[in-house]
């Protein structure tokens, strides 16, 4: 019997790693914050991420025109980093169209996966704060009932609002807010995953927290430095959101200008500006600044003395 | 000690294990060699004998048609039956010479004992390494005497033994290293004499423990006078490549587009550094080398010493033949290797190792868009953007290709290998620097 020879070009070796392994990575990311955000919010919390993430996986499907609803992960990430952002109980339709205008407009509209300038969730989430602010923000954060599962929904005040609330609580999570942004334990645990996995680089995180820190320290001193990185969503957008690789640089140089930007803006908008918080439009605006950032830091090669023109 | 490395690299599987405890046995000497007159970067031969002639083993059958070129020798004693264009590695048939081997490896005059090291003077070595027609048995194959004669104005001080082997595996020179280690030793002072070079290294992955030994032990008995040192290197694919190689053993950077002698240094591969010693010794020019035969699709894995010209074909069947789930045939190792779209194809200078893959190795993934991940950019030996440079040919835009460093390229595939979107970012690199150079040329 002749055997059929297959010919392709080296390398003949291939990583087993692909989009789906690192979007799996990014759920197993995710999962101390989602459970830290049903043991503090309780159901509603757990509905809020389960249909954010359907929602979005069923936009991807019907754009798509796949039966298969997983496929590569990335609509799953989206649509539970979209959860993430929001209050613990907005009404069901307003989480399905937060889902729908990520995958649809964030992502699908510029031609899929790899190809969106802005992170889709924050695309979503910016959607609905102009659109339906009073569901989500103003008088709509639960207060955190630990092993409260179907308690009664009490809303209070967000410390970024009040600037009061003891940093451990800020650590621990047992204060109100977005279901995923509360508690800086379980992010770190899920930021530190996805470093141990190869997905993200200190550069981005470590610069976006730094001038968080260095901007809230010239504002009040360490404390207040300390609580501007732990208050509101500061680590959930420096640990999940900057770090998105699509829209953030791939240069060593241009991840640290970027994460450096968010920080900036941020806190711009935290100290000056008329809303309380900036980590959504902060990333925003510097994914719109990426391609230019990259091409303005490119790596030395090796062996290369000077920057050449 | 074993910190010596450079930045980026990847870390595959070795798979060194099917054949690194298998010592080097000579192959089977077959009925007919086919000996292709391309076998080096460079010109190609002429041939010097005609159909109907009686050769010798050892006995030059091609003549180098430029500098950069070495000449080729009949690996077997007999008849030449026929001179015309034969399958090659590269893909294009080659003129070759066919010999029908008469069995009785009858040497060629030229190949005794001539002056010992000590008596040789450096142009004497040159031209040793020049008439016995060897070059780089890496797999880059460039005429060594090339390499042995850097312009005046430029000093080598360093000769550096490519030990590494990192192509995952590829284990001809660990079992060179163990077997023949005096000598590699006399082969690199045989090359630092050539050069003046007053500093030996032998660069040895740390996965090859036992070669390190090996070499330390032999470097001890045989260094003479000689300056030489073996470096434990990290095991970190491409670590063997030439500026990486350099980088680690030296901290030298060759700059881009230049060669090691910018940096006043000379590479040559250990199996190269035994031909060298050979050709002293014995007068024997290189008609034979060291091939790993191995594979999951390979029987019975192997180290082979390989007469030239030996079809591919005779080489697997000695080694039990293919398994019924082998898909894919590469001539080199698995990072570097060219698939082969058949086993008849002759064995030449540059065949480090004949692997045959298996059916879970030859998936046909689909191709995603690029997720701008980075991690072609971490792993990029060269610090270049191989994600851009991919895209930018994939579209055809090669200026922008060079702009992110096309030409810095040297194909060791390690963004390929990580890329999660699966993209064949080396092959579209190929794409460009191959635009790249035909506009350079106008």
């Amino acid at each position: 019997m002749e055997r059929k020879l297959v010919v392709s070009s080296s390398p003949h070796l291939k990583s087993p790693e692909d989009i789906q392994s690192i979007m799996v990575d990014v759920l197993v990311a995710l999962f101390p914050v989602a459970l830290m955000a049903v043991f503090l919010f309780g159901y509603r919390a757990l509905a809020t991420m389960v249909i954010a993430m359907l929602a979005a996986m069923v936009t991807e499907a019907i754009i798509l025109r796949k039966g298969n609803l997983f496929g590569d992960g990335s609509a799953a990430v989206t649509g539970l980093l979209l959860a993430m952002t929001l209050p613990p109980a907005p009404p069901w339709w307003v989480v399905v169209v937060g889902s729908a205008v990520a995958i649809g407009i964030g992502k699908q509209i510029y031609g899929g996966i790899g190809n969106n300038i802005f992170n889709p969730a924050l695309v979503g989430r910016a959607v609905l704060i102009v659109s339906w602010s009073g569901h989500i923000a103003g008088n709509v954060w639960l207060k955190p009932v630990p092993f409260g599962f179907t308690a009664d929904m009490v809303t209070q005040a967000t410390p970024l609002a009040t600037k009061a609330a003891s940093l451990g609580n800020l650590f621990i999570g047992t204060v109100s807010g977005s279901l995923g942004e509360t508690s800086a334990l379980a992010l770190i645990i899920g930021g530190l995953w996805l470093y141990h996995r190869g997905h993200i680089d200190w550069r981005i995180p470590g610069s976006f927290v730094a001038v968080v820190f260095i901007l809230g320290f010239f504002d009040g001193g360490f404390s207040m430095g300390l609580f501007h990185v732990l208050a509101g969503g500061v680590l959930l957008g420096a640990l999940f959101m900057a770090t998105d690789m699509v829209t953030s640089p791939v240069t060593p140089v241009g991840k640290l200008v970027f994460g450096a930007g968010c920080g900036l803006v941020t806190m711009v908008v935290r100290l000056f500006g008329s809303l309380p918080e900036g980590v959504t439009f902060g990333i925003l605006l510097m994914n719109g600044l990426t391609p230019l950032i990259d091409n303005l830091t490119l790596p030395k090669r090796f062996g290369e003395v000077s920057k050449s023109a | 000690m074993s910190e010596r490395t450079f930045v980026g690299g990847i870390h595959p599987g070795y798979f060194k294990d099917y054949s690194s405890g298998k010592p080097i046995t000579s192959a089977r000497a077959p009925a007919q060699v086919i000996i292709s007159l391309h076998q080096n970067i460079g010109a190609p031969c002429d041939p010097v004998v005609q159909v109907g002639d009686e050769v010798k083993m050892g006995q030059k059958i091609g003549e180098p048609k430029g500098f950069v070129s070495a000449p080729i020798f009949a690996s077997v004693s007999g008849k030449v039956t026929k001179i015309e264009p034969f399958n090659h590695p590269l893909g294009n048939p080659v003129l070759a010479v066919f010999i029908e081997n008469d069995g009785q490896d009858t040497p060629d005059e030229g190949m005794k004992p001539g002056k010992t090291l000590e008596e040789l003077s450096a142009e004497e070595i040159k031209k040793i390494a020049k008439d016995a027609g060897l070059v780089g048995l890496g797999g880059a194959t460039f005429p060594t005497h090339v390499k042995l004669s850097p312009p005046p104005e430029i000093k080598i001080d360093t000769v550096i033994i490519n030990g590494a082997e990192c192509e995952p595996f590829l284990t001809a020179d660990h079992r060179q290293m163990l077997e023949q280690s005096d000598d590699i030793v006399y082969g690199l002072k045989a090359f630092m004499k050539a050069l003046g070079a007053t500093k030996g290294i032998i660069g040895i992955e740390d996965n090859k423990f036992d070669a390190v030994e090996s070499m330390k032990k032999a470097v001890a008995e045989g260094k003479g006078d000689y300056d030489i040192e073996v470096h434990t290197l990290h095991t970190k694919y491409p670590q063997g490549a030439e500026k990486m190689l350099i980088k680690a053993t030296t901290g030298r950077e060759v700059p881009p587009g230049a060669l090691p002698m910018a940096v006043n240094v000379v590479n040559q591969n250990s199996g190269t550094a035994v031909a060298l010693a050979e050709a002293i010794k014995l007068g024997k020019p290189l008609y034979e080398r060291v091939v790993t035969i191995t594979g999951p699709g390979i029987k019975e894995p192997a180290n082979l010493l390989v007469r030239n010209g030996t079809l591919v074909k005779d080489l697997i069947e000695q080694c039990g033949g293919m398994t019924d789930d082998a898909r894919k045939l590469i001539l080199g190792g698995p990072m570097m290797g060219l698939a082969q779209p058949t086993d008849e194809v002759p064995a030449l200078k540059g065949t480090s190792g004949v692997l045959v893959l298996t059916e879970e190795f030859v998936k046909d993934l689909p191709i995603s868009p690029c997720i701008k991940c980075g991690k072609c950019l971490d792993v990029c030996p060269m610090s270049l953007m191989p994600n851009f440079i991919g895209s930018a040919s994939e579209k055809n835009m090669i200026d922008l290709a060079e702009k992110y460093g096309a030409m810095d390229c040297f194909e060791c595939g390690c963004c390929t290998y990580t890329c999660p979107a699966k993209r064949p970012l080396v092959q579209w690199i190929r794409i460009a620097k191959g635009e790249i150079g035909a506009r350079r040329k106008k």
